[in-house]
């Protein structure tokens, strides 16, 4: 008979960080955090900086109620990473008025003018794709960890003092 | 009386091919790889040799040095590849030992998957977790071109767009790891307004992820210009210790891993690192790392594949740590 395996995924509500054993180095070269807390411990939908590698970006948001509008000249992509989150979709009426030149996420003043394009419903590991140039909202029932592979931008916040190992 | 350090290996018994490039001699007998170089020679366990060879093909020499061990390994400069014994362990270095060549890296992969298809024999799937696979040792034994022929799955821009890489499924071959039974294989469900179908995109990562039928080998599942998210899913040991020219960022996404971190250039041990479920870490662009998986589990590896990084490999300026805060 095979062995029965559980995989261990965590949530906002339920998780338990590792951490980094010096023998000759420091531990701010590693760069240690954990994605649950940084949701945990964050207003929703601040978007936080939890890996970058020159102007890309990993974030971390808390997702909890409906979030702003926002949209990208450029894709973005965002998983679930423990509860559902609905990610809700407008065409804009003015795909122009975003500057091409502007990487990361732009906040819009609310929900902008443009036909609906649909919504998808993630539950945890499920993937999105942000199409660029088109607007998006996400709302959740419940708290929730969303994950980020962005470029730096001006909803992008890092505050690494506060969510690293030191 | 002679006395000779080089161990005898027949390969008219064996019957596994000897291979040479430059003044680099490779042998294996049943149970080890033999790498000989000018000042000295090397002993690996064949099981352990072909794995981290497998990782070198598959990856296309990747981004900076695979080490196969303590000894030997690569380095990738992105057109030419140096092979070399000793050059990143201080003892043989401090002695005289090591010895480096550099070839164009197509005649170094040539020699590379010419060795890996003749020394893989049957039943063995260098990419497979231990429990999963048939025994390395022994004699000429057929091959298993099938399983060292594998493609990682690199999407364009997202897996399962039109046109991109698909999914996996049952379907076309991958089934679900007996590991990772438990995890939900749901799809998201997608409500498309009239007029736009295809505008919208999602896919269930962690169930792509319990589809992997290979350990320690990144796909490519999203892509922002030269941003890659390369989940994997890993178990045992990374059979290689991956020198890093750049910075690497992991996110562990399932279980845990334990990580050595070594000094690149040494081997000396700087750090341990336990990430579990939702950690990130950065692995340093001066360290090698090596991972250590007692269930099998899923990382996502987080590269920069961008010409200007190599540039700046290149010319010494690329950024040792992720951030400096």
């Amino acid at each position: 008979m095979s062995p029965k395996y559980s995989t261990y995924f965590a949530s906002i509500d339920s998780y338990q960080k590792g951490g980094v054993q010096i023998i000759d180095d420091n531990i701010k070269n590693f760069v240690f955090s954990n994605i649950y807390e940084v949701a945990a411990t964050h207003k929703p939908y601040e978007r936080i900086v939890v890996g970058k590698n020159l102007d890309y970006t990993l974030e971390v948001a808390r997702a909890e109620g409906a979030s702003p509008w926002y949209a990208c000249a450029h894709d973005e992509f965002v998983v679930a990473m423990d509860y559902n989150v609905e990610v809700h979709f407008v065409e804009l009426a003015e795909p122009g008025s975003l500057d091409d030149d502007r990487d990361g996420a732009v906040r819009l003043a609310g929900q902008p003018p443009g036909k609906k394009i649909g919504k998808v419903i993630l539950q945890r590991g499920h993937m999105a794709l942000l199409p660029e140039k088109t607007a998006y909202q996400f709302q959740s029932a419940r708290p929730a960890t969303l994950l980020f592979q962005t470029i730096l931008g001006q909803e992008s916040v890092e505050r690494w003092n506060d969510i690293c190992l030191k | 009386m002679t006395s000779a350090l080089q161990m005898k290996v027949d390969s008219t018994v064996t019957g596994f091919k000897v291979f040479t490039i430059g003044s680099f001699r490779f042998e294996r007998c049943e149970y080890f790889a033999y790498i000989h170089w000018p000042q000295g020679s090397h002993m690996m366990p064949v099981d352990a040799f072909l794995r981290a060879l497998m990782r070198d093909i598959a990856w296309g020499f990747f981004y900076g040095t695979v080490n196969f061990d303590e000894v030997v390994g690569t380095t990738n400069h992105y057109g030419t590849v140096d092979l070399f014994a000793g050059t990143l362990n201080a003892e043989y270095k401090a002695s005289g030992k090591d010895y480096l060549e550099t070839f164009p890296s197509d005649v170094l992969m040539k020699l590379f998957i010419d060795m890996q298809n003749d020394w893989t024999n049957s039943g063995f799937d260098p990419f497979a977790a231990p429990q999963e696979t048939g025994e390395a040792w022994g004699r000429k034994n057929g091959s298993n071109r099938e399983a060292i022929a594998r493609k990682r799955q690199t999407a364009k821009r997202m897996i399962g767009v039109p046109g991109d890489t698909e999914v996996r499924s049952d379907a076309n071959g991958y089934t679900v790891n007996r590991a990772f039974l438990d995890v939900d294989q749901s799809s998201p469900e997608i409500v498309e307004e009239p007029g736009f179908t295809n505008r919208i995109h999602a896919f269930n990562l962690f169930a792509f992820l319990s589809r992997s039928d290979v350990t320690w080998n990144p796909s490519v599942v999203s892509v922002i210009r030269q941003s890659l998210l390369c989940p994997t899913t890993e178990e045992f040991i990374l059979p290689i210790e991956h020198g890093n020219d750049r910075v690497e960022w992991f996110l562990q996404v399932s279980d845990e891993i334990f990580w050595e971190i070594k000094d690149g250039q040494t081997g000396k041990i700087r750090a341990n690192v336990v990430m579990k479920a939702g950690d990130v870490c950065c692995m340093p662009a001066d360290i090698r790392h090596k991972g250590l998986s007692p269930k099998r589990s899923m990382l996502i590896v987080w590269e920069n594949g961008s010409p200007e990084i190599m540039q700046m490999v290149k010319n010494g300026t690329v950024p040792r740590v992720g951030v400096e805060f």
